[in-house]
């Protein structure tokens, strides 16, 4: 009986736990969008926030986008070989790429590479008293931490996710051609035809969408840290899980609103 | 003028503070002693409206801190700066843009005039050197002096020291005392100081108050605290082994 109560109590405070994070993240969000009216004051600090996400992150992009789109080919082309199907491979590429796996990919690398150094950067400050000296001093930690974060990543995520299309196309075709003896021709010729407009919108909206949840969550973590390095540690944990949770639910949302009725 | 009415304080049912009372008046040195974990630096959050009393009244120039609302919060720490105890420079930024940083982002002055009183705090606290460092490439005791610097280009009337001595060598402490005195003899600065240095505290206080079990057990002049008979301000400013403080 009292094991029953422990695990009742203890999934109610998670659940509560969830409620109260996902509404502090949400005011966090608000309020970052209610001061980018000072975008252009804090140009500067966005720059250095993109330069971060971007042009730090652009090999391991490149390297997973690449491989991406070959084993997309590789896979995909075995079956559609058994059909004789194997030319529509690039038809199946970019189809996946542009709707689904490039705005997927771009999120997951930027979660692991620039999602978690925010919620570590971001608590570091809170439990070394940077963040209420912020205050004290009468600067908003949203507007001077948290919103150049959130419009970086938010410009940043949509760059990236046309990066990987392009990448994972240019991995898809050499494999077409090495593997499935597909001219680069044909392959982009199918590619092109597949590339309907509403996949490529889509694909960028949920960019767009994937960028602000990642950056105003991996920030309200950090803002959230306590418990010094041990605090700062379990902040970033949970910064990676609750991105990733958030986007995976949160595409398959977008993907069955804008793709239920089909193209 | 800073009034703390009967202030409670509890961390995860924990009773930090319980129910202590204290004016500091304009002018004034006020030096808060006691053991770590006494609820010293507690004291001075809620001073600075960084944590809320679980009940109580926390009045800055007679208009009341806790539950203000935004404007009335940010008016009140306009008037103060906070000297914290790792000096809570910003890791990213150097020590000059450290100490322009209130000043920029609060849009006061125009840029020639920032410079001025940037240049002017920094050859204050002898820190012109240092301008371009980071502060992971500078000593504890010039984090503090920055961090020093960071408050007086605000022009504070009320300054909040936590362990301002704490971590740094004799001569560093006493370079940092002189400072605390200097705000005083030359801006008429009301200063709050949180230490467990008696060196420190005798040096710079015109009170002291010691603060035991989340109570404020004796506040006077210093000679008076040092004279106490109280058995725990005598074994605390001791630092005896023996006596009635127990050691959690």
């Amino acid at each position: 009986m009292k094991m029953i109560k422990n695990i009742l109590s203890q999934t109610g405070r998670s659940i509560i736990d969830l409620v109260n994070f996902s509404g502090y993240t949400i005011l966090v969000f608000a309020s970052s969008v209610y001061y980018m009216k000072h975008a252009f004051r804090s140009r500067r600090e966005i720059a250095r926030q993109m330069f971060n996400a971007g042009v730090r992150t652009f090999a391991v992009i490149s390297i997973v986008a690449m491989f991406t789109g070959m084993i997309l080919a590789l896979q995909g082309g075995v079956e559609l070989a058994e059909f004789h199907m194997q030319d529509s491979i690039g038809n199946l590429v970019i189809a996946t790429l542009s709707r689904e796996m490039a705005p997927f990919t771009a999120a997951i690398i930027l979660i692991a590479a620039v999602g978690s150094a925010m919620a570590a950067e971001v608590g570091t400050m809170k439990v070394s008293e940077e963040i209420d000296a912020l205050e004290i001093m009468s600067i908003s930690p949203i507007r001077f931490l948290v919103m150049p974060r959130v419009v970086a990543l938010t410009l940043v995520m949509p760059i990236a996710t046309i990066y990987t299309n392009v990448l994972g196309c240019i991995g898809g075709a050499i494999v077409a051609r090495s593997h499935l003896n597909i001219s680069y021709d044909v392959f982009y010729m199918h590619v092109l035809d597949s590339l309907h407009f509403k996949s490529v919108y889509v694909g960028l909206l949920k960019s767009v969408v994937f960028g602000m949840a990642i950056s105003s969550i991996c920030c309200a973590q950090g803002l959230r840290a306590e418990n010094g390095a041990l605090g700062v540690g379990k902040a970033t944990r949970d910064s990676v899980v609750k991105s990733f949770l958030v986007i995976l639910i949160t595409g398959y949302f977008i993907t069955e609103f804008f793709f239920r009725h089909g193209l | 003028m800073i009034e703390l009415r009967n202030i409670h304080k509890s961390f995860n049912g924990v009773c930090v503070l319980n129910g202590i009372t204290l004016t500091v008046e304009k002018g004034e040195t006020f030096v808060i002693i006691g053991s770590s974990g006494t609820g010293k630096t507690v004291t001075i959050r809620h001073i600075a409206g960084l944590v809320e009393p679980d009940s109580g009244e926390v009045l800055i120039d007679s208009v009341r801190m806790n539950g203000a609302d935004r404007a009335t919060r940010e008016t009140l720490r306009k008037k103060m700066g906070v000297v914290f105890q790792s000096g809570a420079l910003i890791n990213w930024m150097t020590v000059v843009d450290n100490i322009r940083l209130p000043l920029v982002e609060n849009r006061i002055f125009d840029p020639e005039e920032i410079e001025r009183v940037v240049d002017e705090k920094l050859r204050l606290m002898q820190l012109s050197d240092a301008r371009d460092k980071m502060p992971s490439d500078i000593s504890g005791g010039m984090k503090k002096r920055a961090s020093l610097a960071r408050v007086l280009v605000r022009n504070p009337e009320i300054i909040l020291y936590d362990e301002p001595t704490s971590g740094l060598d004799p001569v560093m402490s006493n370079r940092i005392n002189e400072l605390i005195l200097k705000m005083k003899r030359d801006f008429n600065v009301t200063s709050v100081v949180v230490t467990h240095d008696m060196e420190s505290a005798f040096r710079v206080a015109d009170r002291i108050a010691v603060l035991y079990n989340g109570k404020i057990i004796q506040c006077d002049e210093p000679d008076a605290i040092r004279n106490s008979d109280h058995p725990v301000v005598q074994q605390f400013i001791r630092g005896d082994l023996v006596g009635p403080i127990e050691i959690q």
